[in-house]
């Protein structure tokens, strides 16, 4: 073969063959890039890179220095350059840029640059440069001069690090003391007080007389949760009054210092002086942190914590009603109705059901559950609240339900291949000991089918996780204040709109105000949502497996 | 002995009452499962085909005409009405005349509410009455002497005792009480055209001397102090140098443009932006000889005007720039559903619909944008009836010179919508041809809605044809080397792993495509044409080579193998093409390919299709290459060893046996792609700029049905025309991927009877 002329090799058609090899090597290449791509940039957000200090020469400005970290380096031909008003010098074709964070936006007005690589002049790691992470106005780097109480100098020098950190515990603690105050027993008032409105207006419509009795026991209430609101606030004033106590001095990269109030801090380090194994420490934390926390700053920092809690939920309520319907739908197909042209048309419709564009259900959702279904609870049982909607909005349960309904086909899809894998026999076996239809349905044919079942239900949990389109319309936000679970009853929110991992992607990559500094977390929150999703596929893949192998023994 | 047995069981004998009555509870609950889960199974199935009834049940209204229904029917005392109005809640009319007597009344019995006595000039005659337009509900008379009086109807709302609503009405004096000084000559005014606003109130009359004369009243707030105002007034005449008498004169809510019929049937536009320097723009034939202008209204909005005629038919004119920036009227539409002289015209309010009355007493409904009559039957008045629709469209009253009143309640709740509007080009106000536009909602409140469904239509189209010329290819040769070629250990690893991307969200696929693909493929444009050519070329040379190499290290991979070598292969073209980039672009492109491209003419969007096509494509392929897959994997053994064992090449037997064999399934696997790309929704969203735009250039966005419906349908009003038209669009495009996945459904179930007879 290797003696062939090309004409010869092309005639047996060996290029076609290997034309086609090329496009399983691309196919291949783009899905595990593309995973690697989420992975890396989403899990290197995380790690607390190292902060420089550059000298830099640009010919139309001073010369500066620049306390920032890396974030991408390109090469840029001179005259896409030209156009964003850099002029490299003459003869040089193209030039090679960096886009550095430099934080600081309160001061800075921008925190993220772009630098030619020709104009800079001295790259150091200075040891003491310290990152911040604020609460609002986003990182902040600098060298740390001082540490401040009620505007005294209690520290500098080498005590200013160590003053710090007991300081910064301390607030940290302060700060998480006012959140409990605010959301939990200010919020317990601000229900009961709504709860007395709630009762007011419901007395007016039931005609309950004015002035009589019911109206000034709801008034009695109404000062009770007044004094007790007093007294809360006046406890928060002395935490906050705690709180502003302490501040910081900074010295930023163009010289100024600046003083920074440490109730502002969330967390401050040093990345150049930290080792590896610190750096590990610092990045594991930072990883829980951003599970298990709230998000700040229009979404773009902070944690995701709410956005796992409402998916999880939505596609539990989702996993709790396709259930049933879908095996009972299944079975009725495969063992009740009758075979014959018209179950065979049904069928085909419900296997197409499943390719019906997740935005019609959308549609559907939002005219059918929420406007429909929701407005006519709110007429009949929600009297009183109107014309604020409860269920007549979109909120959590119609989510699940708009969901339960795309994923039903999927259910019953499998449910049905796995009731015409049981094997005669069985059936047969069970009807001649006389068993009924119903018994041997349930003691042996559904315990059977139960990995099928299972199947299907991953395979629906895992494309409900995903869907984002249809969600927009039936209860997704972009900021949630409240989860649907809390402590006032009846604790369980089903109308309460919710927070979702997928519209958090969109939301925050498309809608938000910054997006080059948002975007390393909505690589961080595409990973988790990936890998969530491939973990359930994968099981529901592992158990098909194990099922196909039962049921080809249950055969032998 | 089987008694002795029987006693000893532990089960109950089989014909003892604990038995029968087991064995009858048994067969009830056997029942209860058959009746439950059939139930249960239906109502699911109810569920599911409900989704399509409940879409079709939203979007029925849409198609549905007008209707009307007498509400009320008496007579009044008023005789010889010469205007009526109705207020927005169908309860209050207010009728004037030409003797000056301007009274409110019960538009549901006729009973008098208020009657307004005007500050009339003593012992001087009404010449001439003429109304704004109706938002402003502002009136004027104008006398033999040349002078004119203003006034405004308005209508307080209070609710005194909780929830019953009172209104007050009341008339207002926009320019004072006293009369204004039109014509300086002091001659008759014989006809009257007025509109005002907070800031300017223009008056212009005819003389019977064939001298046009304009009066405008602007009030200018003192910058210092909100109360304190300045007028000015500026003043023209237009003589007319014509023998026919001028029949109507019509001035826009805006007080820019003025229009005058005359009875030869011609059509005049005077440009009055500037008051003091009137300029004529064009005089035009309106109508064929022998018919007559009988009616001359503003459309809500005051940019068409509506010219009904003598033979019934009502043209709709509006002014349209030319490529030189001069205007010019054209007759957009007609209207010709009535046989006699049209009476009367009323405007809708915020809709750009109109009512019409001829003169056999029909009345008539219309909407100018979708081109539809949507009602015509008779009113039931005689001659010389006057009419009013109401600010919300949804009653007419009417009267007759004798006084006798009607009110009608009109259902008509979508006229913007017909198959013209949705599908076809249509003339839009203010454009200068007829175009296919989506843009359903503006600021302002006269605002045309645009509902073309064409341009989204066509952005699904367009995202689902590039997705699948990158799709198609890649999957369906993909799948042909897995099912044909792969040795089986790859094949286990790479099937499940291209499988699996099915499952991705697409939100992540649309971000991903939206900030990371978009700006790269913008920065290195060169390289990536470069690796769609380099592509194939480099396989073909890497096969090539490949057979030149010694035998021996050939032999230590086995065939099948063939992709896992051309990984490395794909990652350096890949490589190389993006650092080759900015070389590329410098030498054929002056550096920059985008602007390169706009100074060609090709506009350039950084989220464009070339993205879409990309990422949607990427999406799609796990689908295609699944169900190819399967088609091929499962053509017969005995086929494809038939043919190799008649000395065919492996590549002769693909081609001529096995892909003819799987064709039905490669199809349907297509059409399911196809389906996906179309009701695709996250990756078009978020990908695209969302601009409805017509246009396949590859370098421009565009607003697919899916991405509209998910930015639109959340701020759509219930109910609405918008809301039923998104709709609409969802429905359309459950139709199509329904199609599309039901013909791939009934191919790949022929497909399965056939392997299983071969």
């Amino acid at each position: 073969m290797s003696n062939k002329s090309f004409s010869s090799w092309y005639k047996s058609g060996s290029p076609w063959v290997w034309l086609n090899a090329g496009a399983v090597s691309v196919s291949l290449v783009m899905v595990v890039g593309l995973l690697l791509l989420i992975a890396v940039r989403g899990l290197g957000h995380f790690w607390p890179a190292d902060i420089m200090s550059i000298t830099y020469h640009d010919p139309d400005k001073k010369p500066m220095t620049l306390i920032a970290e890396a974030v991408e380096t390109e090469v840029v031909t001179a005259a896409r350059l030209q156009k964003v008003g850099v002029h490299l010098p003459e003869g040089q074709k193209t030039g090679e840029r960096h886009l550095l964070k430099v934080g600081n936006r309160d001061y800075f007005g921008l925190d993220f640059l772009w630098i030619n690589q020709l104009w800079v002049g001295e790259t150091s790691y200075p040891k003491d440069l310290i990152a911040i992470e604020r609460r609002e106005w986003g990182n902040f780097y600098g060298y740390l001069t001082a540490v401040k109480q009620q505007g005294k100098v209690i520290a500098t020098g080498d005590k200013v690090w160590n003053q710090l950190q007991v300081r910064l515990k301390r607030s940290n603690s302060l700060v998480a003391k006012i959140k409990e105050i605010e959301k939990n027993e200010i919020g317990k008032i601000n229900h009961g007080l709504e709860e007395l409105r709630l009762q007011k207006r419901q007395d007016e419509l039931d005609g309950v007389a004015e002035g009589s009795l019911a109206y000034q026991q709801i008034e009695e209430e109404r000062k009770q949760w007044n004094v007790q609101y007093q007294g809360l606030q006046k406890q928060l004033a002395d935490l906050y009054a705690e709180l502003n106590r302490d501040q910081i001095m900074v010295k930023i990269s163009d010289g100024r210092e600046v003083e920074l109030p440490l109730a502002k801090v969330v967390d401050v380090y040093r990345p150049n002086a930290m080792n590896v194994g610190q750096k590990l420490a610092f990045y594991f934390e930072a990883v829980w942190k951003f599970v298990s926390g709230e998000p700040r700053e229009a979404n773009t920092e902070g944690g995701i914590f709410p956005a796992i809690f409402g998916t999880v939920m939505m596609v539990m309520i989702m996993a709790i009603l396709v259930t049933p319907f879908g095996v009972i739908a299944a079975v009725y197909l495969r063992e009740y109705a009758t075979q014959g042209p018209m179950i065979r048309l049904i069928r085909i419709a419900v296997n197409n059901l499943a390719g019906v564009p997740s935005i019609v259900y959308g549609v559907f959702g939002l005219g059918f559950f929420v406007y429909f279904l929701g407005g006519n609870i709110d007429e009949i049982f929600f009297q009183a609240k109107l014309p604020s909607p409860t269920f007549g909005a979109p909120g959590m349960l119609w989510a699940s339900l708009t969901l339960a309904l795309l994923t039903v086909p999927v259910v019953i899809v499998a449910t049905e291949e796995g009731l015409s894998r049981i094997p005669r026999a069985i059936r047969e076996g069970s009807l001649a000991l006389g068993a009924t239809k119903a018994e041997t349905l349930w003691r042996t044919v559904l315990p059977m089918t139960a990995p099928a079942m299972m199947t299907g239900l991953i395979l629906a949990v895992a494309r409900a996780a995903g869907e984002v389109a249809p969600l927009m319309m039936v209860g997704v936000v972009k900021l949630a204040p409240t989860l649907a679970v809390d402590n006032i009853a009846p604790y369980l929110h089903l109308d309460r709109q919710f927070m979702h991992l997928g519209f958090h992607i969109y939301d925050v990559g498309f809608q938000s105000p910054n997006v080059e500094a948002a975007r390393p977390l909505v690589y961080a929150t595409a990973f988790l949502l990936v890998m969530i999703i491939i973990i359930l596929n994968m099981s529901a893949i592992s158990i098909r497996n194990r099922l196909r192998e039962t049921s080809k023994a249950s055969e032998n | 002995m089987v008694e002795h047995s029987l006693q000893k069981s532990v089960l109950p004998a089989p014909n003892s009452p604990v038995a029968i009555r087991r064995r009858a509870w048994r067969e009830f609950k056997d029942r209860l499962a058959r009746y439950g889960v059939t139930i249960g199974g239906m109502s699911v199935i109810f569920a599911i085909v409900l989704i399509f009834f409940y879409l079709l049940y939203v979007v029925m209204p849409l198609f549905s005409g007008a209707d009307i229904e007498t509400k009320a029917q008496y007579d009044t005392k008023i005789s010889n009405s010469t205007h009526l109005t109705l207020n927005e809640y169908n309860d209050v009319a207010l009728t004037l005349d030409m003797q000056g007597k301007v009274e409110f009344f019960d538009a549901n019995n006729g009973q008098a509410l208020l009657d307004v006595k005007l500050p009339l000039p003593k012992q001087t005659k009404i010449t001439s009455f003429s109304k704004g337009a109706a938002t402003t509900g502002v009136f004027a008379y104008g006398f033999e002497n040349g002078k004119a009086l203003v006034f405004r109807q308005d209508y307080k709302i209070s609710y005194p005792t909780g929830t019953t609503r009172k209104i007050t009405p009341a008339i207002l004096y926009p320019l004072g009480k006293n009369t204004l000084t039109l014509d300086a000559k002091g001659k008759p005014l014989r006809l009257l055209s007025v509109q005002s606003n907070a800031e300017q109130t223009t008056l212009i009359g005819l003389t019977p001397d064939n001298r046009i004369v304009l009066k405008s009243v602007i009030r200018e707030e003192n910058f210092m102090d909100e109360d304190a105002s300045t007028t000015t007034e500026k003043t023209a005449t237009i003589k007319l140098d014509q023998k026919e008498s001028i029949t109507h004169l019509q001035m826009d809510i805006d007080q820019r443009e003025l229009y005058l019929a005359d009875s030869a049937g011609f059509i005049s536009y005077f440009d009055i932006s500037k008051v003091d320097a009137p300029r004529l723009i064009q005089k035009i034939k309106g109508v064929p000889a022998g018919v007559n202008i009988t009616t001359l209204e503003f459309l809500t909005g005051g940019i068409s005007i509506l010219v009904g005629r003598s033979d019934g038919q009502i043209d709709q004119w509006f002014p349209v720039r030319d490529t030189s920036n001069n205007y010019t009227l054209h007759n957009v539409r007609s209207f010709n559903d009535q046989q006699s002289a049209i009476i009367a015209i009323s405007p809708e309010y915020a809709r750009k619909g109109f009512l019409a009355l001829d003169e056999a007493g029909q009345l008539a409904i219309y909407h100018t944008t979708a081109h539809r009559t949507l009602l015509v039957e008779p009113l039931g008045t005689e001659k010389n009836a006057v009419m009013a629709i109401s600010p919300r469209a949804n009653g007419v009253i009417s009267m007759n010179a004798d006084g006798q009143t009607k009110l009608t309640h009109i259902d008509n709740e979508h006229p913007e919508i017909s198959w013209h509007s949705l599908w076809e080009k249509v003339w839009y106000e203010s454009r200068d041809k007829p175009e296919y536009i989506w843009q359903s909602s503006s600021a302002s409140n006269d605002f045309e809605p645009k509902f073309s469904l064409s341009p989204l239509t066509f952005g699904t189209i367009k995202a689902a044809f590039y997705a699948m010329l990158v799709a198609v290819p890649l999957a369906i040769m993909g799948a042909i080397f897995t099912a044909y070629f792969m040795s089986p250990t790859m094949r286990t690893f790479v099937k499940p792993t291209i499988e699996i991307m099915e499952a991705l969200p697409t939100v992540i696929l649309g971000f991903l495509a939206g900030l990371w693909l978009a700006p790269i493929i913008e920065g290195n444009l060169p390289g990536v044409f470069s690796i769609l050519i380099l592509l194939p070329v480099m396989t073909v040379l890497t096969a090539w080579s490949w057979t030149k190499l010694p035998r021996r290290f050939r032999e230590s991979i086995p065939d099948g193998w063939e992709a896992a070598i051309l990984v490395p292969i794909v990652i350096l073209v890949g490589i190389v093409s993006m650092m080759a980039s900015p070389a590329l672009e410098l030498w054929l492109f002056d550096g920059n390919m985008p602007q390169w491209l706009n100074d060609i003419g090709i506009d350039f969007d950084q989220r464009n299709s070339l993205v879409v096509g990309l990422v949607m494509g990427f999406a799609v392929i796990p689908t295609i290459f699944s169900i190819t897959e399967d088609a091929i994997f499962s053509v017969p053994k005995h086929l494809t060893v038939g043919s190799l064992a008649l000395g065919a090449t492996p590549w002769q037997t693909l081609i001529r046996v096995v892909l003819l064999t799987a064709s039905p399934g490669i199809f349907s696997a297509v059409m399911i792609g196809l389906g996906r790309a179309v009701g695709e929704t996250m990756i078009v969203l978020m990908a695209t700029g969302n601009t409805p735009i017509m246009d396949f250039n590859i370098f421009e966005g565009f607003r697919a049905l899916s991405a509209n419906i998910a930015v639109e349908m959340p701020e759509a009003e219930v109910a609405s025309s918008h809301y039923r038209v998104l709709f609409l669009a969802a429905l359309v495009l459950f139709m199509a991927t329904f199609v599309f996945n039901t013909v791939a459904e009934i191919v790949r179930q022929r497909l399965r009877t056939k392997y299983s007879s071969l």
